[in-house]
């Protein structure tokens, strides 16, 4: 099995995330859109990643197994990641907020790999 | 047939935009049409109808108002460190009595502010803020900069209602007349509509913005600023050249800054580039808020104790310390024994260890809908939607207070009631 790399993770608002969040947590839409990876293109290419298969991300805190979508051209650069904010992204915070009440949420660290 | 109704001049609570121009079509108990909606707002309304839902659980199992009423009292004051948190999705009078709930039992009292733009709050109170109301920007700004934030899918409006599109007084061309600055770690969907946009690194907000201010006050840099935060010196030089020169300038910043390492100093950095700016210009910085009446908790929280959140009211006096009184960290120590969680779901949006903490304490929910936290919750109640069935007053982004108007009436009691009832309990059992 390919060694996981590292990569930068962005949580984020999208607007399918927006509207499904009114139609329940519980969704179809809303749990799909939550649980989806985007990744740079070349980073998918470089790691024979096709869109719709599943990738491990892990932290010190957790890990999740979900689908990985290639991002539309030019709007990740490589070695970013995008997932809109949704449980899965939760699991991967860590839970000590240094001293400010907000655990780092955005642009943390996250190693990938190809789930089997 | 069914009865149609049209309420005007109706507010949209679902982002902190709170546009209060809507046009709803009401048929029966549900929403049909919201002209004037976002795409967000339009399903914030077409999806908030009267679902068939229990108006209280008592572990799961329907009870009357009265009995859930009873049991969240009973564990709220028999707690020995209860938490308040939420707040965001309610309105104004709700929140109210939610921290005279906290003052009561003795707890803490936090919003949902202290995971969006809580360290934002700690960078107000350490350097200041420069501050105006979005009408100001409507009809002065001609520069405005989006620093971390993706208006174009988080607040739809933002730009044709407030800040880039708007025909102002001393903007009389609208967009015309303004430049518009995306800076952020990705191309978003909002980068197509500006006229800048900065690609930068990762976790570099502080030393960009640190090498603004430099560059504001004259300071030559070294091209190697490039390598650090990724972007050029040069676009640098320009983004500070056209920011001393504009007429009037607006820092708007997003969770990009104080969500990710740094936090509060991040945001800090923000704040004193747009005083530096004073200098030379009018120059202001606001944060994007994002729930509904997230500004409104922050303006009640402050009333009501002197802080805006992670308030403790332990010791019968308020005492504020984020870090040590904020929810994330009251949960994720395993501090806090019972919780009241008002219009909020920490079971889906809080880390791992705080969400196992709170599955295991007993914690009162109040929602319209069904989420993870209701799901989990000891004692849970279904309540009126903010905006759609109730009235009461929200505060904007810009912290401008803002009517509710109801659309139609829903068969659950709103959230202040129930808070009422909740309060009005615990002070006989606490006596």
């Amino acid at each position: 099995m390919a060694q996981a790399e590292t990569f930068v993770l962005i949580p984020g608002r999208t607007s399918r995330q927006g509207t499904t969040l009114n139609e329940g947590k519980f969704s179809t839409g809303y749990v799909e859109e939550t649980s989806t990876l985007l990744m740079n293109p070349d980073d998918m290419a470089r790691l024979a990643l096709k869109n719709g298969d599943r990738v491990r991300l892990r932290t010190a805190q957790g890990q999740v197994e979900i689908p990985c979508q290639a991002a539309k051209a030019g709007e990740l650069p490589t070695g970013i990641l995008f997932l809109p904010y949704g449980d899965a992204s939760s699991r991967l915070m860590g839970g000590d907020t240094h001293g400010t009440g907000m655990p780092n949420s955005k642009s943390f660290d996250v190693e990938l790999e190809k789930a089997s | 047939m069914a009865e149609l109704k049209i309420v005007e001049n109706a507010t949209c609570t679902f982002c902190g935009c709170v546009c209060d121009d809507m046009e709803l079509t009401v048929e029966d108990h549900k929403i049909t049409k919201a002209k004037n909606a976002c795409v967000l707002g339009k399903a914030w309304f077409l999806n908030h109808h009267v679902e068939e839902r229990p108006v209280a659980t008592i572990e799961g199992k329907p009870a009357t108002l009265e009995e859930a009423v009873e049991r969240a009292a009973q564990i709220l004051a028999s707690a020995r460190y209860p938490i308040v948190y939420g707040l965001s999705d309610t309105t104004c009078e709700a929140q109210r009595v939610a921290v005279a709930i906290a003052d009561r039992i003795g707890g803490c009292v936090d919003t949902t502010t202290s995971v969006c733009h809580g360290p934002s709050g700690m960078a107000f109170q350490g350097v200041g803020e420069v501050t105006c109301s979005l009408g100001e920007v409507k009809n002065r700004a001609d520069l405005v900069i989006f620093w971390g934030s993706n208006p174009a899918e988080s607040h739809p409006r933002h730009w044709g209602r407030y800040s880039t599109m708007p025909k102002g007084l001393f903007v009389p061309n609208g967009r015309k007349d303004r430049t518009v600055v995306l800076v952020d770690v990705r191309k978003s969907k909002s980068a197509p509509a500006a006229d800048i946009f900065l690609l930068i690194k990762p976790r570099k907000d502080f030393e960009a913005l640190w090498a603004l201010r430099a560059l504001v006050k004259g300071v030559k840099l070294d091209a190697s600023i490039a390598d650090e935060t990724g972007i050029p010196l040069e676009q640098l030089e320009d983004l500070a050249q056209r920011m001393k020169t504009c007429k009037f300038g607006m820092l708007f910043f997003g969770m990009g800054l104080s969500m990710t390492r740094g936090k509060h100093l991040n945001v800090e950095a923000a704040l004193v580039l747009a005083r530096d700016l004073n200098q030379y210009t009018r120059f202001y910085a606001k944060p994007m808020r994002g729930h509904g009446n997230v500004t409104g908790a922050d303006n009640v929280v402050s009333w009501q104790t002197g802080y805006p959140f992670g308030v403790s009211l332990h010791r019968g006096y308020p005492r504020f310390n984020p870090g040590e009184f904020t929810t994330a960290d009251t949960l994720a120590r395993g501090e806090a024994d019972a919780a009241l969680i008002v219009a909020s779901d920490p079971m889906s949006n809080f880390s791992q260890p705080a969400r196992e903490h709170l599955a295991r304490i007993p914690y009162v929910a109040l929602d319209p809908k069904e989420t993870p936290t209701v799901r989990g919750a000891a004692v849970a109640f279904t309540t009126a939607t903010y905006g759609i069935n109730t009235g009461g007053t929200v505060y904007r982004m810009d912290d401008v207070p803002i009517p509710l108007r109801a659309a139609f009436e829903s068969p659950y009691p709103t959230d202040e009631e129930v808070l009422k009832k909740v309060e009005k309990r615990i002070r006989e059992l606490t006596v």
